[in-house]
């Protein structure tokens, strides 16, 4: 690749953002800041139960408050055909409670008013009759005979939702009677949430003179909910707009539809105002798309040298009320069979059952690309307990099991073919910028004085960047992605993608691409996302999809105009196209470098100069459809310091190395990798949204589900290495998500290691001081 | 909805005057009656700091406070730390500068934070910026660029900023 200059721009430079301007001076425009002529405001009601009967609804109290303007339930919903919408996995979900609730905060009736105080106090006369059923907490409870069987719409009468596999199952099994050695780790990762800092939201506004629905809408995925608005609405297409305006945060939190959404819609199209409906954090955390709450089991067989011969996995999946997972259709589990990660098995098996219970609906992929979190924390969890097993180190048991870069593109026992990975190399790296053989030396010396350090290696391997198309869908719309730019005559340039930033950069980083593939500077190019009536189509940002699906379109849609260019360079240096060379920005007629024409000059001409014949304008689109996923990889390494007295546990330092291929901006990759590493940090030690027995929420507030400050979180070291996708036009691939998928288990190794002489090989996350200080109880040792 | 009574505050150098129900948070009086959008809402506890902004001098969370307490206030939002002429406040060049924003939510409160912090302590260490800023979340950035971004307004303290 040829390098640019600065001035251009293009991959590989650490230009600034070109977003943040407005962000620093308060000019953003998030969906909460989206004010309409008219608007009014939506008030969810909700259930206090997680199971019951609805008795009966009573909003005559709440209509009679002056500027109150409508009470939506679920029967009148029902009247429409909206009480229930599919959920975009193989289930539906009430949109409001009609018959009975299923978990606590569950929607019930939608309060419209002309103030957000007032549709807030109207919400509060709402009256609601509950009769309390049997509550099913506990997904090993679900498939008991006596459990309540909770999704009475379901002819299946039983609250079983899939069984999955992959793999083959014999084999494994013969692997594993004839190995030398087994081990074994139950781990369950427990139900976190993505917590974006900006809730979800909409402004729902119908214009009936014009029959055209806008929805401004705090979306990942602009395209494929106008689409799913269109075909659950039965509102023409054509009408619908969608707008993603600038995003706080998603982390696959708004990649789903809620019900807010469409009561929001609902209300619009009944009162013909703009309905707006913002949730506050504790309905965020209570009610949207929670992730995990996989209950693991993992066995690997080895040679007595800690060989990996073949992996076992069997999972349990709770889903809470309702599918309400994101992710391609035939993968119920979604890409949770990479379990087999860095290491080369001979055989592997892979199943998941999902069940229903009564807590929050979801199963969406927090900062991952569906379900890959949950496989990269099992296997390197299970990989450091069969070294303990062994008394290996953690270093050498994955050496000798990695594999090796001569045997890419490989093909995994479970089915996918690896692009590209040098797994050692990265690990190396990690370890000489950690020091570990002296923090070794450092731990054994500690250990005879009775003190607790550990430290802990992840040394993961991710599947992202879905499609291809022939294997992934999203409600059946393939996983391609899409670019269309426009160079304008004087030589800048529009383009717009089927992508949505939440943070991630977009305006910077495709600008950069542009500069590099046509040399027109980035700072001329300006990108824009999120408006369904601009943006050609695209499935969206999640996944870390957006760099290799619609970063790659950017760089195809750029070469086309590159093509069409020289053809308009030879005509204006009247020389053959196979005279003329490209440098970053120009073509020059080879041996005379001094014949050129810019990009800027050749743009002027395709508006004003045109060879004869040739069609006007400098424009290209293009939807791109990858002929696989990406494997981005990389090794992190924590080091810990355990408090004796009260099971404190402090992240002294942490080294992540990745490789993501060739960067496009490396100082947003390591910005995205800092994010990443601190939800990582959140995951392993704070974060947990729990239940009771009577399914009461634990952990549906900022005030128990907690985010690190700036205190907490340590000072993160990065690195990276560069091994290229073969088959990304330019070579790159996704990394948003590889520090919250790497990093879990580091942190979970690092203080497995520090205990690890008093027997201990597992701690479920999220590892508390409470947690801590118990182990240390049973094992005897005290400050 | 109860009855309203003027508040006056000056905001960013400006004296603005509106009704407000008792009970109408600041937050909500900044937002939606002034509508200066950049001070932002993440939570509903008081956690999150994404409402910051200065109340004579000293940072507040705007969703902790009814307007009519406000009253007679000075306040600075984010709308009013460049200076009049567009030129930006050395923190906001520093987030710039440093990659201390990524979704922009969390930056208003974030910068609002910091220019307190440094104006009680111009030259801070790096922990005390860490505790400086502890009442703002952030989800994206992991807070390292964060506390470089004020350590490069910090270095431009003495120099005219």
């Amino acid at each position: 690749m040829q390098k640019t200059s600065l001035e251009i721009g293009g991959m590989g430079h650490a230009i600034k953002r070109k977003e943040d301007p407005r962000f620093l001076q308060g000019k953003g425009n998030y969906v909460d800041d989206v004010h309409l002529p008219g608007m009014v405001y939506g008030h969810m009601v909700r259930s206090p139960y997680a199971h019951a009967r609805l008795k009966s609804i009573n909003t005559a109290e709440a209509l009679k408050l002056p500027g109150v303007l409508a009470v939506i339930t679920g029967e009148d919903l029902a009247k429409a055909g909206l009480a229930w919408m599919p959920t975009l996995f193989h289930d539906k979900q009430m949109v409001l409670a009609t018959g009975k609730v299923l978990f606590q905060s569950q929607e019930v009736a939608f309060v419209v008013a002309e103030d957000r105080y007032v549709a807030a106090d109207a919400a509060e006369l709402v009256e609601v009759e509950y009769e309390e059923l049997p509550v099913l907490v506990d997904p090993h409870k679900a498939r008991d005979p006596g459990a309540p069987i909770l999704r009475e719409d379901r002819e299946e009468k039983s609250n079983h939702i899939f069984h999955w596999e992959v793999g083959d199952r014999a084999a494994s099994d013969k692997v594993f009677s004839e190995s030398a050695v087994t081990a074994r780790v139950d781990a369950v990762f427990q139900r976190c949430h993505p917590a974006p800092l900006e809730t979800c939201g909409c402004v729902a506004d119908f214009n009936r003179a014009t029959s055209r629905l806008n929805i401004y809408l705090t979306s990942q995925a602009p395209h494929a909910h106008r689409t799913l608005f269109a075909i659950v609405g039965g509102i023409p297409e054509q009408n619908i707009r969608v707008v993603s305006p600038d995003i706080g945060g998603g982390f696959g939190n708004k990649v789903p539809i809620y019900p807010g959404y469409v009561c929001a819609v609902v209300a619009s199209l009944t009162l013909g105002v703009p309905v707006k409906w913002i949730e506050t954090r504790s309905e965020n955390l209570q009610s949207t798309g929670f992730a995990r709450d996989y209950h693991m089991t993992a066995e690997l067989a080895a040679d007595k040298d800690g060989k990996l011969r073949a992996m076992r996995v069997n999972t349990l999946a709770d889903h809470g009320a309702f599918n309400a997972a994101a992710q391609p259709t035939k993968f119920p589990a979604g890409l949770f069979s990479i379990c087999t990660g860095s290491y080369d098995f001979a055989e592997a098996f892979c199943e998941v059952d999902g069940v229903y219970t009564n807590k929050a609906p979801g199963g969406i992929a927090y900062r991952c690309s569906f379900r890959v979190t949950e496989a990269a924390y099992l296997i390197e969890r299970a990989v450091d307990v069969l070294a303990a097993d062994l008394k290996m180190d953690p270093v050498e048991i994955r050496r000798k099991n990695f594999i090796p870069p001569s045997h890419f593109p490989y093909k995994s026992p479970l089915g996918w073919t690896y692009d590209s990975g040098d797994y050692d190399k990265a690990m190396t790296k990690a370890l000489e910028m950690i020091g570990y053989d002296d923090l070794r030396k450092e731990q054994a010396e500690k250990r005879a004085k009775g003190e607790l350090m550990g430290i802990g290696i992840s040394s993961f391997t991710e599947i992202v960047g879905a499609g291809p198309g022939h294997t992934f869908d999203i409600a059946g719309i393939k996983m391609f992605d899409s670019c269309e730019i426009r160079v304008h005559p004087t030589g800048k340039a529009i383009a717009r993608m089927g992508t949505k930033s939440q943070g991630q950069g977009h305006e910077t980083t495709y600008a950069q691409i542009v500069a590099q593939e046509l040399g027109i500077p980035a700072a001329d190019v300006l990108i824009e996302e999120g408006d369904t009536d601009t943006a050609p189509y695209g499935l969206g940002t999640y996944a870390s999809r957006s760099t290799p699906t619609s970063g790659a379109a950017t760089a195809i849609a750029a070469r086309k105009i590159r093509d069409k260019a020289k053809k308009i360079a030879a005509h204006l240096l009247e020389v053959s196209e196979d005279d003329l060379e490209w440098e970053p920005g120009k073509f020059f007629v080879k041996g005379a470098p001094s014949k050129s024409k810019t990009i800027q000059d050749i743009a002027f001409a395709a508006y004003t100069n045109l060879p004869e014949g040739m069609e006007a304008g400098l424009e290209a689109v293009n939807y791109y459809d990858p002929p696989n996923l990406t494997f981005p990889f990389g090794t992190y390494i924590s080091v810990v310091d355990i408090d004796k007295g009260t099971g404190a546990v402090k992240v002294r330092r942490f080294v992540a190395v990745d490789d993501c291929g060739n960067i496009i901006n490396p100082m947003i990759v390591e910005g995205q990798v800092h994010g990443g590493l601190t939800e990582g940090l959140a995951i392993a030690f704070m974060q947990n949204i729990g239940y009771d027995e009577n399914g009461n929420i634990e952990g549906g507030t900022f005030m128990d589900y907690l985010v690190p400050t700036a205190v907490e979180t340590p000072s993160w070291e990065t690195a990276t290495t560069c091994t290229p996708s073969p088959h990304h036009p330019f070579g790159a691939k996704g990394v948003g998500e590889s520090p919250n998928v790497g990093s879990p288990a580091a942190f979970v190794n690092s203080v497995v290691d520090a205990l690890s002489h008093l027997g201990v090989r597992h701690i479920d996350m999220p590892i508390t001081p409470w947690k801590v200080w118990k182990i240390l109880q049973e094992k005897g040792v005290t400050a | 909805m109860a009855k309203t009574e003027l508040v006056s505050i000056k905001v960013n150098g400006r004296e603005r005057q509106a009704p407000a129900e008792p009970r109408l948070l600041l937050v909500h009086f900044i937002r939606d009656v002034l509508q200066l959008t950049g001070t932002h809402i993440g939570c509903d506890t008081s956690n999150c700091g994404a409402c910051t902004v200065l109340l004579d001098g000293k940072p507040i969370k705007s969703c902790t406070m009814f307007a009519v307490q406000a009253d007679g206030a000075e306040i600075l939002t984010i709308e009013g730390v460049a200076s009049k002429d567009g030129k930006l406040h050395p923190l906001q060049e520093g987030f710039k500068e440093e990659h201390g924003l990524q979704c922009g939510y969390c930056t208003p409160g974030m910068i609002l934070s910091s220019y307190a912090l440094l104006k009680e302590n111009p030259h801070p260490t790096e922990e005390q910026i860490r505790w400086g800023i502890s009442g703002n979340l952030c989800r994206c950035t992991g807070y390292k660029n964060i506390v470089k971004a004020v350590q490069y307004a910090a270095s431009k303290n003495g120099q005219g900023a």
